[in-house]
């Protein structure tokens, strides 16, 4: 092929397991196996699904750099202790989201992954705030989701069954060292696994000669988040739009609030600020269709079938595998009431759809 | 039975001709999800978007292969558009049309065209 889309280390396996590929950030990834997107949905939320997410970036971050990067992320990152992980973002002057990632904190530096689609414009803003961070480029990265994923990554590393929600460690897998966090995009209980290239494919099959373990694609990893309530960026999250708006505020640390020890300081601070003191214009909600319609990313969205106030529009939805109905999240104006209904356009027809809390399905996280 | 090379698959009934689409074509959507049907005694040109698939992944449309009336739906499919996945060419029928000319047919390609087609 050439289609100048970068393959992943594990592109030759995905082959062999029957995947379909698609361009997905500049990398041609398998979408689905034979299986297909429902199948293995459904399999990650009763067995353990393997994905692979390599495309993610991996960089490795001094210890010395925390107040940097606090800089330009609103988090508490020198107070991170060791073996911990933690949820952040980084943000623009206009207090816009530039990209969601996880930092870990281990014993001689910090591991940021970014979007693989943020690549770009997160390094950009690094070269600027950061010294001495580095790109990773030895190592694949893995995530084995769903309720046996304990069970079945026990098999091969010992000791995983004591990693807490949002824990970070190294382990030794036949001479090769695993960054394993207990984490994940999934609303499962799993791990996300950095593997060095040289092995992965050998992790890879060891983890798929079990029964429960399975290969899912792309298509199954964004049904998963989704009814998890989890945001994608591109989707859900841009630079137009604010951690408050997107329902993030949970993940701006309390030391960097205006009341913290660390207040502000960050880009785009002020606008936040205002923000979690009730001015975000948006909110991020939950919707149930009530026909059967998948109502996608863009659909507009009223307050009635006949009002052509749009109040918002749709981020992310389709088809719940899980619950059996379609689900999606918007950005909504923040002072729509959370009890009316709201109707999307779709093919030129209103279709009306109930507010609901998120998550669409309950996660299971080893807190 | 004869194909289109938007994957639809048509079959003369007496008067009528019966359209779904190709195992082929059901395997690249994946798993379907939704079907919304045309209204019944609808005057259908060749071409218009006569049937909306949802699957896992994406919409599509089946186009009206011919100029006619779309004169029966397969209800089914609306309570389970599953079939559409299990079975293509026969229960997952998405509509029969009256068409004001049944030899416009046979300017669509036979099995082994559409094989040749789809490079199997």
């Amino acid at each position: 092929m050439t289609t100048g889309l970068l393959e992943l280390p594990l592109n030759g396996l995905h082959a062999e397991l029957g995947g379909k590929f698609v361009p997905f950030a500049g990398y041609s990834m398998p979408v689905q196996y034979a299986a297909g997107v429902m199948a293995e949905h459904l399999w990650t939320r009763e067995k353990a699904g393997l994905f692979d997410v390599s495309h993610m970036g991996q960089v490795r971050l001094p210890l010395d750099q925390a107040s940097a990067l606090e800089r330009i992320a609103p988090i508490e990152v020198a107070g991170l202790a060791e073996g911990r992980q933690r949820y952040g973002f980084l943000t623009n002057e206009a207090g816009g989201l530039v990209d969601d990632f996880m930092i870990a904190r281990y014993a001689d530096c910090f591991v940021i992954v970014i979007n693989a689609a943020r690549r770009a414009e997160d390094l950009a803003l690094f070269e600027k705030h950061l010294t001495g961070f580095e790109v990773i480029t030895d190592r694949a990265l893995l995530a084995l989701q769903g309720p046996l994923a304990e069970s079945a990554l026990a098999r091969l590393l010992t000791d995983v069954a004591t990693l807490r929600f949002m824990d970070v460690r190294r382990l030794t897998w036949q001479g090769s060292e695993l960054w394993l966090s207990r984490s994940g995009y999934t609303g499962e209980d799993g791990f996300e696994i950095s593997v060095p290239v040289a092995v992965c494919d050998a992790f890879a099959r060891a983890l798929l000669a079990m029964d429960e373990v399975a290969p899912i694609g792309l298509g199954a990893r964004d049904s998963l988040r989704m009814e998890a309530g989890l945001p994608l960026y591109g989707n859900d999250l841009s630079e137009t739009i604010s951690p408050v708006e997107a329902g993030l505020s949970w993940g701006i640390s309390k030391s960097r609030r205006p009341d913290g020890a660390k207040a502000g300081g960050y880009l785009g601070a002020e606008v936040i600020a205002s923000h979690l003191a009730g001015e975000a214009a948006r909110k991020r909600i939950g919707l149930v269709p009530e026909g059967r319609a998948p109502m996608r990313g863009g659909v507009p969205l009223f307050l009635s079938e006949t009002s052509q106030t749009q109040i918002g529009e749709i981020t992310s939805g389709g088809f719940s595998p899980s619950l059996g109905h379609p689900i999606a999240m918007a950005l909504v104006q923040s002072d729509t009431d959370a009890d009316a209904p709201i109707w999307g356009e779709l093919r030129g027809k209103r279709h009306p759809m109930r507010q609901v809390d998120l998550p669409f399905f309950k996660t299971s996280y080893k807190r | 039975m004869r194909f289109t090379e938007e994957h639809e698959w048509l079959l003369v009934d007496g008067d009528l001709v019966v359209v779904g689409i190709t195992e082929h074509a059901a395997t690249q959507l994946g798993d379907v999800v939704f079907v919304e049907l045309p209204e019944l005694e609808t005057a259908a040109a060749k071409g218009d978007e006569v049937v909306v698939i949802e699957s896992v992944k994406a919409a599509s449309d089946i186009l009206a292969p011919l100029d006619g009336e779309i004169v029966e739906v397969n209800d089914a499919l609306v309570d389970n558009p599953s079939l559409v996945n299990d079975d293509p060419t026969g229960e997952a029928w998405f509509f029969k049309m009256k068409v004001d000319d049944l030899s416009a047919v046979d300017a669509y390609m036979t099995e082994d065209e559409y094989k040749d087609f789809i490079g199997e």
